[in-house]
């Protein structure tokens, strides 16, 4: 477990996404702890431009050898960017969840929500605790 | 590609054992029809037949068959799956002609036999679950779900309740059935599961309000416990108004011994190829009747079997089609796989009321002897009495770097079928092991001992797990291009090299 990275400017969601605010804007992916347990990422659908997403609801999904996911949005706020790259290379979530595998960028619709969402060490905890 | 070339290494496709004009003598019935020239227009030579002769064809498929892995071969604990051993009695009753070859269209004074079993199998199924009435029509499981929430749909509207638009599911259930929900148009509210694997009660009661249009429950659910609080689950939904749906792809833990009817439940699908051994897992085609109650009667997918006459001393009773009154429709085209009716009905005259109870009583005891003596090796997240089936956790604190897909390629090479990988979702690393009542003590107990040897190979020597399986036709596969590439045609080779 100790070898999966947790970036120090990122909040995290219970559901294993990110979120790292970015001049004014949000961006989306899931953690390396996520990655890992998924195994080999075969699939990632995401949403189009302009669309509205919840925080604690799903705005896509993501499918593995393993399995098949809801990915949740840690805050709410309208889609103004998806990494349409992953459509052909979901690979990138298993080698790179925290850079070239971004999923979407939003325009956040309220900051407040981050309070909820666990930072660094909180995170690491959570994921030491399910091993 | 590598994996097909491993293969064509062992066996070449049929159409590179072939020659032009190559053919055995057979007899063919003369043509008592005028024949006809087919139009220029709709001809084509583009399909590449295979040309072949007789003995090729017969050394082809028996080479090919032994590369392949079957309940008739060896155990096959695939949990959810219940390969239980299909008895070939079942095979000599669906191939009698009176059954094997007679014609869905055909008058049904015809077929009054045929009519005669699907009743009879329409009536045991009802008894045996405790519910009122049958239909044999689904074609599996999952249209058996289907089946019942339309029901439960149909039920609500005719009522003049419009507003229910939430299912609920557990967390512990069959991933079918958020997805028959979803396809029936319903918003799914997922459920989660307490520290026992049983549905959280609290978040239970939070989400049944006058939106909730039913609950699919898996019982014993897929961590193959049976809930605690079934019960209070049931009284809950139907104090909101919602109708219970017990998904009954694993009734084999309850034969003879608990009744979802008389539980509470509403409708509950059976899967005919897993309890009641018609073949599948290649072998199919499924069968998946749904059973209901009283307030569900009448949305029964038709036409169902009835007693249009009933008999005498001096003749037998007369069956008929019956279409149920609000019926929520067809579900597929005649009657439902009958093939699978004649075997499912063969198994159950074969064991009687006393030996359906003891399958699943052994099928119990089997799960549970594996859970006592797997549980020192291996982490059992749910260790309680269990179900049919048991899951483990595939990995070992002493052995980082396992996982639980190793551990079951690693048992092909001793010889065993993996249990099921990866489900249910809410175990990690799980390994769902369904050992079913027909398996020898003996057998149990060499699994035993080949799953306490792979854990100890992982701990020693991790490399033979990760290379495993060594000893199978083809070595490990390519998941992730097998999950990425749907579409694949085998070509004679002469037409790969051509390009």
């Amino acid at each position: 477990m100790a070898q999966l990275k947790t970036p120090a400017d990122l909040k995290y969601a219970k559901s294993d996404e990110w979120v790292k605010i970015e001049g004014g804007e949000a961006v989306f992916g899931v953690s390396d702890y996520a990655q890992d347990s998924l195994s080999d990422v075969v699939f990632v659908e995401l949403p189009t431009v302009g669309t509205e997403v919840k925080a604690g609801q799903p705005f896509g999904t993501i499918e593995s050898v393993k399995a098949a996911s809801d990915l949740n949005a840690p805050i709410s706020g309208v889609v103004t960017a998806v990494n349409s790259a992953l459509e052909d290379a979901p690979e990138k979530v298993n080698t790179d969840p925290y850079g070239e595998a971004w999923m979407i960028r939003i325009k956040p619709s309220d900051l407040d929500e981050l309070n909820a969402l666990m930072d660094m060490d909180a995170y690491t905890k959570y994921c030491e605790e399910r091993g | 590609m590598e994996t097909i070339n491993q293969l064509k290494t062992l066996e070449p496709l049929i159409y590179d054992l072939g020659s032009d004009g190559r053919f055995s003598p057979t007899l063919m019935p003369a043509c008592d029809v005028p024949e006809a020239e087919l139009p220029t227009g709709l001809t084509r030579d583009e399909l590449y037949l295979p040309e072949v002769a007789e003995m090729d064809v017969v050394r082809h498929f028996v080479r090919l068959s032994t590369m392949n892995y079957a309940i008739d071969k060896g155990f096959y604990p695939l949990g959810s799956c219940t390969m239980k051993y299909n008895p070939k009695i079942n095979e000599d009753m669906a191939r009698l002609p009176g059954f094997a070859q007679t014609h869905p269209l055909q008058e049904q004074e015809t077929v009054q036999g045929n009519l005669a079993l699907m009743y009879e199998l329409q009536q045991w199924l009802a008894e045996i679950a405790g519910f009122k009435g049958v239909s044999l029509q689904p074609a599996a499981g999952a249209q058996g779900e289907l089946a019942g929430i339309l029901m439960i749909r149909a039920y609500h509207l005719d009522r003049g309740d419009d507003k229910r638009t939430k299912i609920l599911v557990p967390n512990s259930a069959h991933g079918t059935n958020p997805a028959t929900s979803t396809m029936a148009g319903y918003t799914v509210v997922e459920l989660p599961s307490d520290d026992k694997g049983d549905v959280d009660l609290e978040a239970l009661r939070k989400a049944a309000d006058e939106t909730v249009a039913g609950m699919m429950i898996t019982v014993p659910s897929t961590l193959g416990v049976f809930d605690h609080n079934i019960l209070e689950i049931v009284k809950i939904i139907h104090d909101c108004g919602g109708l219970m749906y017990m998904d009954g792809a694993n009734m084999n833990a309850l034969l003879g011994v608990a009744k979802p009817g008389e539980m509470g439940f509403d409708v509950m699908h059976y899967n005919l190829h897993k309890t009641f051994s018609t073949p599948h897992g290649g072998g199919g085609p499924g069968s998946g009747p749904v059973a209901v109650n009283e307030k569900l009667l009448p949305f029964l997918p038709g036409p169902i079997v009835k007693v249009s006459e009933p008999g005498t001393d001096e003749y037998a009773a007369l069956y008929s089609w019956h279409t149920p009154e609000k019926t929520i429709g067809r579900l597929k085209a005649f009657h439902g796989n009958f093939g699978m009716h004649v075997r499912a009905y063969t198994y159950i005259t074969l064991h009687g009321a006393e030996g359906l109870k003891a399958i699943s009583r052994y099928a119990v005891l089997n799960a549970n002897y594996v859970r006592v003596k797997l549980a020192d090796t291996f982490k059992v997240p749910y260790n309680r009495m269990c179900g049919h089936e048991v899951v483990l956790e595939g990995r070992l604190a002493d052995a980082p770097g396992v996982h639980a897909l190793d551990i079951s390629k690693r048992l092909m090479d001793y010889g065993i079928h993996p249990p099921t990988n990866y489900f249910p979702l809410i175990v990690p690393e799980a390994l769902l092991i369904e050992p079913t009542e027909s398996e020898s003590k003996e057998t149990l107990d060499h699994f035993i001992e080949v799953m306490k040897t792979i854990a100890s190979e992982a701990r020693e020597n991790p490399e033979v797990l990760h290379s495993a399986p060594h000893v199978t036709p083809v070595s490990r596969l390519d998941e992730v291009l097998a999950a990425k590439q749907l579409v694949l045609c085998c070509r004679p080779a002469y037409l790969d090299k051509e390009g």
